[in-house]
């Protein structure tokens, strides 16, 4: 984002002091320093994550750890359930979510009126800002029972609940995100298409899109990864069964909700497996960056 | 192109338009409706039961009103600790990366990948770390300290982002200038720089306030879920987030739910409040 402004100071003129070069220097150590917190803090996390889940890794084996359908710790450790919620309620919200959210930025930053965008924007926000529990505790008491009653099932904590939970809180990423990269697209054109006689409607959905198409594909990313990630709301919606959800009305429980629900009293190779849980975890984040960063190298060029 | 097949076009074309035309409204419809919902229902439940014995009250499991002052308490402590780690190090973070390093350096490029590397990992990850080393090898237990520094390391990327865009937006006159009256780079960029930047680095404190009170996995797993009001930081404490959870898994009187309702809006509340703070501070930015 940054890279391409050179926004260095200019070099300092030969005639410090020594004395001003002392403190100058401190401080530079001072502020560099404190820059490699955030290396410190990665390698530390990164290094626990994978040293503590290791030993689960090694006694279960990869394998069958990744594509076991049993969890029974302290018996048996396969997260493939856990792998499988996680995938189907991600897809499911990105499924529901995104268009509206695209069609919604598209909106604030093309089609509304001054008055209406200034309105809505500062209400997206807000969306943004409310904490998951709250999400959570709002499918608890309108989605959870709204499903019992449409399907007419027992118990509407179900993948089904946790997708629609999912997709209202991805929505204030993506449309953000989205609308910024369409604010930015040059005026020219949109200029351009509508003198050669395109509707508007046309011209957005043939000329701007397209051309914001990076962005808008920065925003999907970033709100699978907050959907991938997040931990509270969907264990307040979705049940937790750690089985193979059969359908989108069953319980299910996603990676995050496994450490979650049993970190608190898990030990020894339990624990290293919540651990291991964690890796896999992380594995689906580098992924999703990694396609970031090709997005972005893309756009550099 | 004859005139009929033409106009055949510019039919079909206006309809899909039509149709898109529907779509954008209504997803727009769609959004707002959702929010106003979710706040909507929350409110109306919930503002009723807020009441000053409601706030200030301490938590009884039977009580007929039954406070959230701890909560309230352990959350203020959760964010000012978090903020005294992070802040700090955060703007000095981003005073180097502005300031003193080439942009395209190796040692800004490893700082920048690792700073979003740590914003783009899953907050549960940050409780699984900070479960077991502030907690148990370092030996801090359930605290709200183990659970600040936790916090810490989570908002670090937002501080850092946040401040970085303040100070570029400095105008490069201003360390001209002072370069020109012969002023040091420690001087210019206290005297000058942080004080033109000011309310974009106040914006970012904001926004890491918000992340704080809103994170909830991460809190339990290591600051606990005690409701008590916290004597000192190493004392265990239950964030008001955490608090909801807690709550929403005994739903079984009426005076459960409308506990819960209240917390949910004490909540929406203190984003509404963050959010306002935002932006009465990017009008006062834009003067």
């Amino acid at each position: 984002m940054n890279s391409g402004i050179q926004l260095q100071a200019p070099k300092m003129p030969l005639l410090l002091k020594k004395s001003g070069d002392l403190i100058e220097t401190s401080f530079k150590i001072l502020f560099l320093c404190c820059a490699m917190a955030g290396v410190i803090s990665v390698s530390t996390i990164g290094w626990f994550v994978f040293s503590e889940g290791l030993p689960a890794l090694k006694e279960a084996g990869v394998i069958s750890f990744v594509l076991g359908k049993e969890w029974l710790p302290p018996a048996l450790y396969g997260i493939l359930p856990m792998i499988i919620a996680s995938l189907i309620s991600t897809t499911g919200a990105i499924i529901i979510g995104v268009p509206i959210a695209i069609f919604t930025a598209i909106f604030l930053a093309e089609l509304a009126p001054k008055w209406l965008a200034n309105l809505v924007r500062p209400a997206v926000e807000l969306l943004a800002g409310i904490p998951s529990v709250v999400y959570g505790f709002f499918g608890l008491v309108i989605i959870v029972p709204g499903i019992e009653a449409i399907f007419d099932i027992p118990a509407g904590n179900t993948l089904l609940a946790g997708i629609i939970v999912l997709a209202i809180m991805i929505l204030p990423t993506i449309i953000t995100i989205s609308e910024t990269s369409l604010r930015a697209l040059p005026s020219v054109y949109k200029e351009g298409a509508l003198a050669l006689g395109a509707s508007h409607i046309y011209t957005i959905f043939n000329v701007l899109v397209p051309a914001a198409k990076s962005g808008i594909l920065t925003g999907v990313i970033l709100g699978v990864a907050r959907a991938i990630g997040e931990t509270m709301a969907i264990i307040m919606v979705m049940g937790n069964a750690p089985a193979m959800p059969g359908s989108l009305l069953e319980p299910a429980r996603t990676l995050t909700a496994n450490i979650a629900m049993e970190m608190s009293y898990a030990t020894g190779i339990h624990s290293s497996a919540l651990y291991a849980t964690g890796i896999v975890l992380l594995a689906f984040i580098v992924l999703l960056n990694g396609s970031l960063l090709y997005l972005n190298r893309k756009k550099a060029y | 192109m004859p005139k009929f097949t033409q106009s055949i076009s510019m039919l079909t074309r206006k309809r899909k338009d039509r149709l898109l035309y529907c779509a954008i409204w209504g997803s727009a419809g769609i959004t707002i409706l959702f929010l106003l919902w979710v706040v909507w229902h929350i409110l109306a439940n919930g503002l009723s039961h807020v009441s000053w014995e409601f706030i200030t009250g301490a938590y009884t499991r039977i009580g007929e009103i039954s406070g959230i002052w701890a909560m309230i308490v352990s959350t203020v402590y959760m964010v000012l600790l978090s903020l005294t780690f992070a802040a700090p190090i955060g703007i000095m973070t981003a005073i180097y990366l502005t300031e003193y390093a080439s942009p395209v350096s190796k040692v800004v490029r490893v700082i920048r990948f690792c700073t979003e590397s740590l914003a783009g990992i899953p907050s549960i990850v940050y409780g699984l770390f900070g479960m077991t080393f502030f907690v148990t090898q370092l030996g801090l237990g359930f605290s709200i300290l183990s659970g600040a520094l936790t916090l810490a390391m989570l908002i670090l990327p937002v501080i850092i982002r946040t401040t970085e865009e303040a100070l570029m937006s400095v105008p490069m006159s201003y360390r001209e200038g002072g370069y020109a009256l012969g002023c040091s780079k420690i001087y210019i960029i206290w005297r000058l720089i942080l004080p033109s930047a000011l309310p974009g680095i106040v914006n970012s404190i904001i926004l890491s306030t918000g992340r704080v009170v809103g994170e909830s996995a991460p809190v339990f797993l290591t600051a606990g879920m005690v409701t008590q009001i916290p004597e000192s930081v190493m004392d265990s404490g239950r964030t008001l987030t955490v608090h909801l959870y807690k709550l929403t898994q005994e739903l079984f009187t009426q005076n459960e739910w409308d506990q819960a309702y209240a917390t949910a809006t004490i909540l929406i509340v203190l984003v509404l409040m963050l959010n306002l703070a935002t932006k009465l501070i990017a009008t006062k930015l834009n003067k």
